[in-house]
C-alpha cells in the first residue's frame, strides 16, 4: 500500500473549479425559458391579512403570474409538515408557501410575482397592495411569559410552546451541602448565518409525467425532497432535489423554507422552470436566525474550587414558527455537562414564541451559548474564591481516566449520554503553555505602560458531534478504473470531495486524482439526513470506508480468480493489483470492473455478483465528542473602549484528523464566526420587531482588517465509535470562542470590573465598564 | 418606462457586445447577459465585495456600477485570471493555503488582491488585511487568503 | 434589490448636462455612485431620470490654481489619496483618504460626490469644513460659489438645488512646508473602512514665539454635520500649544450636541469626539515642531 491519505494536509480536489469562476452555484443555473420570481413580504411583526390587491401588479410588464396562496389551492394548502416532530410540540407550527391569514413576523412572504427578469418581478411586487390589521406584538423575550404579554400567534394560549428538561443527581443535596451556591443571569444574542450565497431555488415540474426537480442552495436537499413530497402528495421518486455549490450554509440552510415550497408550486402552476435567489434584504428578513437566550442558573462549588452542580433556566427565542422542531433549543440540554464533572444538574428550558425569525442552528447551534455559560460560572466561582480561573477548570474537569464518561443527561433519541474520549485537562495545559500563560504579567505590563489594558482570555468546551441516524456513500470502480463516489450528503464548503475522496483513494489504492465524489442529489443516491451537527465525516466519512472496504475485497477477490493467486497474497497499488513479489502478475482495478460489468453470454468470474461497486450506511448510533480549550489575549484603549484580539490559540482534539489542512480551515473560521458573535454581530429590533440592522453597514461581520491569526495545536483521541475514529470539527471552533473574548476582556478590565454577563459586548459598554470599575 | 442600450466592452481580452436595461448593474450583466457567472453578487450596497471586479485597471464593486457606465470599458474577472488552464500564482496559493471554502467569496477576494498586489508588490500583513478589508468571508477566517496573498508576494520578489 | 427603472442620460460635454439639468424633472445625479447605488439598489432612491455625470468632460481633475487646490467634482477617491499636489499641499486629506471606504468603492467615489452625499461620517466634507472650502456650483442659469458654511446645510443636505450641479471643490492650503505648521486626524471606527462613529482634523500654525497663530479643529460623525470648534479655536489664539490648549478643545468636542442611534449612544459618541480630538490634535502640535 502506498503512502496513506488520510492524515495528509492535500490540497482540495473542489478548488480549481472554485478559483477559475468554474463553480456551479444556484444562480449559475438557466434552465431554458426560466421566470423568476419575487416575494411580497409583510413589513409588520404581526397582523391579519385582510386583503391582497393584485390587480395592478397583474398588468406591469413582464409579468406573468400573481399568486396568493389561495391560488395554489388545486396542489397545496396549509402548513408545510414538521422537519423535525418533537412529541412536546403541539398544533400547527410551521409556514404555509404564502402567509394566508395572520403574519407573524417581518418579512413572511404573503405573495408571489413570476415575470421575465427579477427586477421587473419586484416592479410589480411594489404594486400589491396589502392590507393588515396590525396585532399586539410579542418582541421582547424577557416578558413573553408575563400573563398580559401580547401573543405572537392568536390561536395559542400563551407563549410557552414547550418546555425542554434534563435533569441528574441529587440536586437539592448538592446545592444544600455545597460550600458556595452563586447565582447569574447570563444573556446572549441573536445573530444570522450570513452566508457569503444567500438562500435560492429553482424547481421544475413535468405535468405528464408529475416530476418535480430542483436545485436549492441547501445543506438537506433530502429533507426538501421528503418534505416537498410529503406536502403536495407526491412519491418520493418523482421529486428531485440537488444541491449544486452552495455558497455557505453554517445551519439555516439545513431548514425548509415557505420560499421553497412556493417555488416548486409555481412550476407546478405554469409548467415553466421558476428561480428565486434571495436577496441579501430577504436574507435578513426570511432566513432563520439563532439563539437570543436568557440563562438564570445558579452553580455550587466547593471551597476547594470543584463545581458540583448547576441549575436553573433558560428563555429560549423561538420566533414565530418552528419549522425545524425543538432542535435548536434540545442542543442546549445536549451541551451540558461541558467538559464538567458535575455531581448534579438541573435544567428547563422554556421555549418562547416571539414575533421575530424563527430561529434555529448556526454554526454551533446553542452549544456556544451552552459554553458561555459553563465558562462564565466557571469563571464567577474563581473570581468568588480568588482561585486562577485555570485551576477552577483543572479540579473540575472530567478526567481522562474516567473515559467513557456518563454524563447523567439523554442524547435525542433516549439513549445515555457519554463521552467517549478525550483529555480535557491536557488540552487546557498545552493552550496555556502554548500562549505563554506564565509570561502574560510581563505582556500586560508592557501594554500598561503604552496606556493599553491586556487581558488573557480561557474557554473550554466539549462538542457532541457525528449526529446519527446515519449518511450513507456508494463507491464504484468505473470501466476506465475511476473510482466515484456518490453520497448523500451536501457540501457548503467543508472540503468533503477531498477528504471522502482520501478515505476511498487509501482503501482502494489509486491516486487521489483518480476518485470523484458526486454528492447531494437525490437522483444519484437515494437517502441522506443533512450537513449539520459536525456530523459527516463521522457518518460519510465511514460509509465511505466501509463500501470502499468491500469494494476493495471484491477486487481482490476477482483478481484471485483472474491471477489464480491467493486474495492474501495480492496487494493494491496506482489502480493495479499485484501479486506480492511478483508485480507482473497483475491486473488493472479496471479490468476487474470491466469482468464485473458482464459481457452477452459469458459467465462472470468466480460466481462473483456484477458491478465492482457497494453501498453502505454508516449508523451513528451514539455521538462522538470533541473537545478543545482556547486562549486568546485582548488589547484594550481604556479610552475608546476599543477591543482588538491580539492573539488566539486554540487546542482542539476532533480524534483523527483526515486532512489537518481543511480542519485548522475550518477551526479559524469558526472561531472568527465566534469573535463576530462576541464583539460585532448584533440583530437589533425594536419593540415593535421592526429589525433595524438589516444590511452589512449596521450588522457588522468580521472583517479581515481586525481579525487576529488562530494558532491550532491538535491533540488527537481517536474516536471508539466509528471505523475511523474521527470527531466532527465543523463547530468545535465557534464553540467556546465567545465565552473566551468574554473572559479576557474581563480580565483586561480586572479584578474592580463587573462581573459580565452577556454578549455581544459593546465597545461603548467596555468603555463605560473601564469607567466604573474598582481599583 | 423602460430604456435599453447595446454595450461593448472588452472581457477578459475579448470583445463582446450585448444589448442591456439601462438598470442592470455591471455584476448582473457580466453575469446574465455574458454568461460569466464566475463574478458572484452577495449583498447588492456595496459593502461584500463578492462583486469585485477590475474595471480599467481598478477594482471596483460591480453591484454599484451600472453596465452601461462600463460601455468602451476593460473589464477583468475571475474567468480571466488562469492563462492557457494554468492557475495564476496567486489562485494556486489560495488552494495552498486553504485560502477558500465555499467558493463564494473567492473571486472578488481574487480580484481585489490582483489589482492590489500590481500596486503594492512588497506589502506587510496589515496591508493586505485593510486590502481585503471590503471583502467579507464566512468560512476561512481569513488567514488563508492573508498567507496565500503574502506568499505570492515573497515568491514574485524572489523570482 | 433591483433598482426601479429609470430614463438613463449621460451627457458627454458641460453644455449638454446644463440643458438636461434645465429640461428634467425628478432627476438624480450619479457620480461615483458609492451611495446612491445602494439606495436604488433597495429602491430608497428611485428617479424618474438618472443623469450619469461621469462621461461630461472637464469634470475631473487636480490643479493648483494661485493659492489654491482645486479638485474637479468627479475626481475619484483614488486619485485624490494618490496626488502628489495633495499629499504636499493637503496631507492631512492624504491621510484621512485612508479611512474612505475600502480600495474598490475609493476607485469610482468621488470627491464631488462625497461632497454632495453629506454623511455625517464622512472624512472628505470634515476636511472641507476644516479649510472653509470653497464649492463651485453651475446651473443652466448660471454659476455661483458658496463657502463650506453655506454649503453643508444639515442632515445629508447641501445647498444644492434640484436643478444645479457640483462642479469643482477648491482649498486653500496653510502652507504645510513651513516649520511651524502642523495637522492632525485622527478617527474611531469599529472596522476599518466603516463610517467613523467620531472623527477629528485639526490644522494648527505657530509663531515664532512658540504661540498658536491659527488654529482650526473638526470633528465629525457626532452631530449631523461636521463640527468647526470655532469658539476655542479663537480663544487659543496667542495661547501655547500645550495640554491646556488640547483640553479646551477636548472639552469644546465633548460639549456637541451628538447624535443617538441603535447601536452608538450620544454620551458614547460625545466621550469619543473628546477622545478624537485630543489625538488629532495632539498629533498636530507634535507635527508643528514645537511639543510642550
Amino acid at each position: 500500500m502506498g503512502a496513506r491519505l488520510f492524515g495528509a494536509s492535500v490540497q482540495r480536489l473542489e478548488d480549481a473549479r472554485l478559483v477559475t469562476g468554474r463553480g456551479r452555484y444556484v444562480d449559475d443555473i438557466h434552465p431554458a425559458g426560466v421566470v423568476h420570481a419575487a416575494f411580497v413580504r409583510s413589513s409588520l411583526a404581526h397582523g391579519l391579512i385582510q386583503s391582497i390587491d393584485t390587480s395592478v401588479a397583474r398588468t406591469m410588464p413582464g409579468v406573468l403570474a400573481v399568486y396568493v396562496m389561495s391560488d395554489f389551492a388545486a396542489f397545496a394548502s396549509g402548513p408545510l409538515p414538521q422537519l423535525a416532530p418533537h412529541p412536546l410540540i403541539q398544533g400547527p407550527i410551521t409556514y404555509e408557501p404564502l402567509a394566508s391569514g395572520e403574519v407573524r413576523h417581518v418579512g413572511e412572504a404573503i405573495a408571489m410575482v413570476l415575470a421575465t427578469s427579477r427586477a421587473e418581478a419586484e416592479d410589480a411586487a411594489e404594486r400589491i397592495n396589502l392590507d393588515i390589521e396590525p396585532l399586539p406584538v410579542a418582541a421582547d423575550l424577557a416578558h413573553a411569559l408575563d400573563p398580559d404579554a401580547p401573543k405572537a400567534r392568536s390561536e395559542r394560549a400563551d407563549n410557552r410552546l414547550a418546555t425542554l428538561k434534563t435533569a441528574f443527581g441529587d440536586v437539592a443535596g448538592t446545592f444544600a451541602r455545597a460550600d458556595h451556591v452563586l447565582k447569574e443571569t447570563f444573556t446572549v444574542h441573536r445573530g444570522g448565518c450570513h452566508s457569503m450565497e444567500t438562500r435560492g431555488v429553482i424547481a421544475t415540474f413535468d405535468a405528464d409525467d408529475r416530476r418535480l426537480e430542483m436545485w436549492t442552495s441547501s445543506q438537506s436537499p433530502y429533507l426538501v425532497r421528503r418534505n416537498l413530497a410529503s406536502y403536495f402528495g407526491l412519491d418520493e421518486s418523482a421529486v428531485r432535489v440537488r444541491a449544486p455549490d452552495v455558497g455557505g450554509g453554517f445551519g439555516p440552510k439545513a431548514a425548509v423554507y415557505p420560499e421553497e415550497a412556493a417555488v416548486a408550486l409555481a412550476a407546478m402552476m405554469t409548467g415553466k422552470p421558476v428561480k428565486w435567489i434571495e436577496d441579501r434584504s430577504e436574507h435578513f428578513l426570511a432566513t432563520t436566525q439563532q439563539r437570543d437566550q436568557i440563562w438564570e442558573l445558579e452553580v455550587a462549588a466547593s471551597n476547594d474550587g470543584r463545581l458540583l452542580g448547576v441549575r436553573g433556566r433558560c428563555l429560549h427565542d423561538n420566533g414565530a414558527y418552528a419549522p425545524y422542531g425543538a432542535i435548536l433549543p434540545a442542543t442546549a440540554l445536549g451541551s451540558f455537562p461541558g467538559p464538567y464533572a458535575l455531581e448534579a444538574l438541573d435544567i428547563s428550558i422554556d421555549i418562547v414564541l416571539t414575533n421575530l425569525v424563527p430561529t434555529t442552528p448556526v454554526r454551533g447551534a446553542s452549544r456556544p451559548s451552552v459554553a458561555f455559560v459553563l465558562e462564565r460560572l466557571a469563571d464567577r466561582v474563581a473570581r468568588h474564591l480568588g482561585l486562577p480561573r485555570e485551576e477552577i477548570r483543572r479540579r473540575s474537569f472530567i478526567r481522562v481516566e474516567q473515559m467513557p464518561y456518563v454524563t447523567g443527561t439523554k442524547a435525542r433519541d433516549g439513549s445515555p449520554i457519554s463521552y467517549d474520549s478525550g483529555d480535557y485537562t491536557a488540552a487546557l495545559n498545552l493552550v496555556l503553555d502554548k500562549i505563554d500563560a506564565d509570561g502574560f504579567a510581563a505582556r500586560r505590563a508592557e501594554a500598561a505602560s503604552r496606556g493599553k489594558l491586556l487581558g488573557l482570555g480561557l474557554a473550554s468546551c466539549v462538542e457532541d458531534t457525528g449526529l446519527g441516524p446515519f449518511e450513507g456513500a456508494t463507491v464504484r470502480v468505473s470501466s476506465r478504473g475511476r473510482v466515484i463516489v456518490t453520497t448523500g450528503a451536501a457540501s457548503q464548503g467543508q472540503g468533503h470531495q477531498t477528504t471522502l475522496a482520501q478515505i476511498a483513494a487509501d482503501a482502494l489504492g489509486v491516486s487521489l486524482e483518480n476518485v470523484s465524489v458526486e454528492a447531494a442529489d437525490s437522483g444519484k443516491f437515494p437517502l441522506g439526513i443533512s450537513t449539520i451537527a459536525s456530523r459527516v465525516a463521522v457518518t460519510a466519512g465511514s460509509s465511505v470506508e466501509l463500501a470502499a472496504q468491500q469494494v476493495r475485497r471484491k477486487a481482490l477477490k476477482t483478481a484471485s480468480h483472474l491471477l489464480e493467486a491467493a486474495e492474501d497474497d495480492l496487494e493494491i497499488e496506482n489502480g493495479v493489483v499485484f501479486v506480492k513479489g511478483a508485480s507482473d502478475v497483475k491486473v488493472t482495478l479496471a479490468t476487474l470492473a470491466q469482468s464485473l460489468a458482464g459481457t452477452a453470454g459469458m459467465r462472470l468470474p468466480g460466481g462473483i455478483e456484477p458491478d465492482l461497486a457497494a453501498t453502505a450506511y454508516f449508523e451513528s448510533t451514539a455521538l462522538t465528542f470533541a473537545h478543545g480549550s482556547n486562549a486568546c489575549e485582548v488589547e484594550v484603549d481604556p479610552e475608546t473602549g476599543d477591543v482588538r484580539i491580539t492573539r488566539y490559540v486554540v487546542a482542539h482534539d476532533c480524534g483523527r484528523l483526515i486532512n489537518p489542512l481543511i480542519v485548522d480551515g475550518q477551526i479559524r473560521g469558526g472561531v472568527i464566526h465566534g469573535i463576530g458573535n462576541a464583539l460585532y454581530e448584533r440583530m437589533i429590533h425594536d419593540d415593535q420587531g421592526q429589525p433595524l440592522t438589516a444590511t452589512y453597514a449596521d450588522y457588522l461581520l468580521p472583517m479581515a482588517s481586525e481579525m487576529p491569526n488562530i494558532e491550532i495545536y491538535h491533540l488527537e483521541s481517536p474516536s471508539p465509535r466509528n471505523p475511523l475514529g474521527v470527531k466532527g470539527a465543523g463547530e468545535g471552533g465557534t464553540i467556546p470562542a465567545a465565552a473566551c473574548v468574554i473572559s479576557a476582556i474581563e480580565d483586561a478590565i480586572g479584578p474592580g470590573g463587573t462581573f459580565l454577563r452577556h454578549h455581544p459586548i459593546s465597545f461603548e459598554e467596555v468603555a463605560g465598564l473601564i469607567d466604573t470599575r474598582t481599583i | 418606462m423602460s430604456d435599453t442600450r447595446t454595450i461593448s466592452l472588452t472581457l477578459n481580452g475579448a470583445a463582446k457586445t450585448a444589448e442591456t436595461d439601462v438598470r442592470v448593474n455591471l455584476a448582473d450583466f457580466l453575469r446574465h447577459s455574458l454568461e460569466a457567472t464566475g463574478t458572484h453578487v452577495g449583498c447588492e450596497h456595496g459593502v461584500c465585495g463578492a462583486c469585485t471586479v477590475i474595471v480599467d485597471g481598478q477594482p471596483v464593486r460591480a453591484c454599484l456600477m451600472l453596465a452601461v457606465q462600463a460601455d468602451g470599458s476593460t473589464v477583468e474577472t475571475v474567468e480571466g485570471l488562469a492563462t492557457d488552464g494554468a492557475l495564476s500564482d496567486l489562485q494556486a496559493a489560495f488552494s495552498r493555503h486553504h485560502g477558500l471554502q465555499c467558493g463564494f467569496c473567492t473571486p472578488g477576494m481574487l480580484m481585489t488582491l490582483h489589482a492590489f498586489l500590481k500596486e503594492v508588490p512588497n506589502p506587510s500583513e496589515t496591508e493586505v488585511r485593510e486590502a481585503i478589508s471590503g471583502n467579507i468571508c464566512r468560512c476561512t477566517g481569513y488567514q488563508g487568503i492573508v498567507a496565500a496573498a503574502l506568499d505570492v508576494a515573497a515568491s514574485r520578489k524572489g523570482a | 434589490m433591483k433598482a426601479a427603472a429609470f430614463h438613463y442620460h449621460d451627457p458627454r460635454t458641460r453644455e449638454d448636462l446644463m440643458g438636461l439639468l434645465g429640461r428634467l424633472d425628478d432627476l438624480k445625479l450619479l457620480a461615483g455612485g458609492q451611495s446612491l447605488m445602494p439606495m436604488m439598489n433597495f429602491r430608497i432612491v428611485a428617479p424618474t431620470h438618472l443623469v450619469d455625470l461621469n462621461r461630461v468632460d472637464g469634470l475631473g481633475g487636480i490643479s493648483r490654481q494661485g493659492a489654491e487646490v482645486r479638485f474637479g467634482a468627479l475626481t475619484r477617491q483614488r486619485e485624490v489619496k494618490a496626488s502628489e499636489i495633495v499629499a504636499n499641499d493637503l496631507p492631512i486629506l492624504t491621510e484621512a483618504l485612508d479611512h474612505v471606504g475600502h480600495v474598490q468603492t475609493r476607485s469610482r467615489g468621488t470627491i464631488g460626490g462625497s461632497c454632495c452625499h453629506l454623511d455625517p461620517s464622512a472624512e472628505i466634507p470634515a476636511i472641507a469644513a476644516l479649510y472653509d472650502a470653497i464649492f463651485e456650483i453651475g446651473g443652466p442659469d448660471g454659476t455661483r460659489e458658496v463657502g463650506y458654511a453655506d454649503w453643508h446645510l444639515g442632515m445629508l443636505t447641501s445647498a444644492l438645488d434640484e436643478r444645479e450641479v457640483l462642479e469643482g471643490i477648491r482649498f486653500k492650503p496653510w502652507q504645510p512646508a513651513d516649520a511651524g505648521h502642523g495637522w492632525g486626524f485622527y478617527e474611531y471606527a469599529r472596522r476599518h473602512g466603516d463610517f467613523a462613529i467620531a472623527g477629528a482634523g485639526c490644522l494648527v500654525d505657530i509663531s515664532d514665539q512658540g504661540t498658536i497663530e491659527r488654529i482650526a479643529t473638526v470633528v465629525m460623525g457626532v452631530d449631523a454635520v461636521p463640527v468647526r470648534l470655532r469658539e476655542a479655536e479663537a480663544a487659543l489664539v496667542g495661547a501655547r500649544p500645550d495640554r491646556t490648549a488640547i483640553a479646551a478643545l477636548v472639552e469644546a468636542a465633548r460639549s456637541i450636541d451628538a447624535m443617538t442611534d441603535p447601536q452608538v449612544s450620544a454620551t458614547y459618541r460625545r466621550r469619543l469626539a473628546g477622545v478624537v480630538t485630543e489625538r488629532a490634535v495632539l498629533a498636530a502640535f507634535q507635527r508643528s515642531g514645537i511639543t510642550q
